[in-house]
This record gives C-alpha cells, sequence and structure tokens, in this order.
C-alpha cells in the first residue's frame, strides 16, 4: 500500500489520531507530550502513531498534510493542527466542541 | 545544528514584510523557540493556513535544522 493510502485508512478508520514523536505512555518530544496532555484532558479514545518508528510513514505524512513538524493531529480524516493550535482549540472550547455531538455511526 | 532568533526572524519578515516577530527561547538553549508573529497577511486565513506562511517563511529548515517551533499567530489591531 502506497503511504498516502496508509495515512488516509489510518486517519479515516479511526476517530482521532496524533502522529507524534514517541509513543503516548512516553513522548519523546516536549510538542507531542503537550498534545498526549490536551487528549488526556479530552478523555476520548484515539491512536497515537510514533512516527520515530517509521521513517516512510514520517515523511509521507509532511507531503500529505502539507505540514512540516510533529505532532500533527487528525480528527475524523481532517488534519486539525500541531500542538499549537491543538492547545489554542482547547483552550478556546473549540476542540471539546468538536466532541460534543455523537461521532457518526457511533 | 540549530536556527538561532535572528535568523528565524529574519526569514519570517522576509516573507511578510509587515510582520512583528517576538522569538522566545523556550528552554534557553537556543534550539527550541517560541514565535510570536502578527501581520496583516494572517487577516481572514485559518489558523493552520496561518501557520503554514511561517514555516513557508522559514523554508527547508523547518522540522529539520529547526525542530519545532512553538507557534502564535495575530493580526494586527485595525483601529
Amino acid at each position: 500500500m502506497a503511504t498516502s493510502d496508509r495515512i488516509r485508512t489510518l486517519v479515516t478508520d479511526n476517530e482521532i489520531v496524533v502522529f507524534m514523536k514517541g509513543e503516548p505512555a512516553a513522548p519523546k518530544c516536549g510538542f507531542s507530550a503537550g498534545v498526549v496532555k490536551v487528549m488526556e484532558a479530552i478523555g476520548r479514545p484515539y491512536l497515537g502513531v510514533d512516527v520515530l518508528e517509521d521513517p516512510f510513514l514520517r515523511e509521507g505524512l509532511k507531503a500529505y498534510s502539507d505540514w512540516p513538524t510533529f505532532p500533527q493531529v487528525y480528527v475524523r480524516g481532517q488534519f486539525i493542527g500541531g500542538c499549537d493550535i491543538v492547545r489554542e482549540m482547547y483552550a478556546s472550547g473549540e476542540l471539546q466542541a468538536l466532541f460534543a455531538a455523537p461521532a457518526a455511526g457511533a | 545544528m540549530a536556527m538561532d532568533a535572528d535568523a528565524i526572524k529574519a526569514r519570517i519578515e522576509a516573507a511578510l514584510p509587515d510582520a512583528e516577530v517576538l522569538m522566545i527561547d523556550l528552554a534557553g538553549d537556543g534550539d527550541h523557540w517560541a514565535a510570536r508573529v502578527t501581520s496583516a497577511a494572517f487577516a481572514g486565513q485559518s489558523r493552520i493556513a496561518q501557520h503554514k506562511l511561517v514555516y513557508a517563511a522559514i523554508g527547508a529548515d523547518m522540522g529539520a535544522a529547526l525542530h519545532a517551533l512553538a507557534l502564535q499567530t495575530f493580526t494586527p489591531p485595525t483601529h
């Protein structure tokens, strides 16, 4: 499967995907740790993917989302931003609002 | 490898000439930067688009020599 197809499958099969450095239990970058904290606060199941384990995925994601850094957060197939944007969205309540309605198909 | 604050600031200002850029050294090690960027170029753009403008200004070093940059973007007050 092409990397872009793998990414599309990951982000459409999971409501929330965090592509990060390290695993959620052991982030290897402060910005990734920041997103994990926000996700814990949201309390919604999410898939954490360690891009350091997969250089093809890491480079593929940069092109797929047209975004040069990690973490990258996807909600229902849509790239919503990196650590700063996700933190801002949490602070403003926008992120919580995304999950206020029941997930489609849930 | 790292990028210093002046180099980062200069690239942002070259791409967004009206930008006001404030650099903050997050860890005190000259390698973990936060930037507050204010520019009229951000008006009407989504936050993702605003951040992409800054990343594009920094160019290929973003995510490489500059491994991460905490970013806040603002538009200038209009009064």
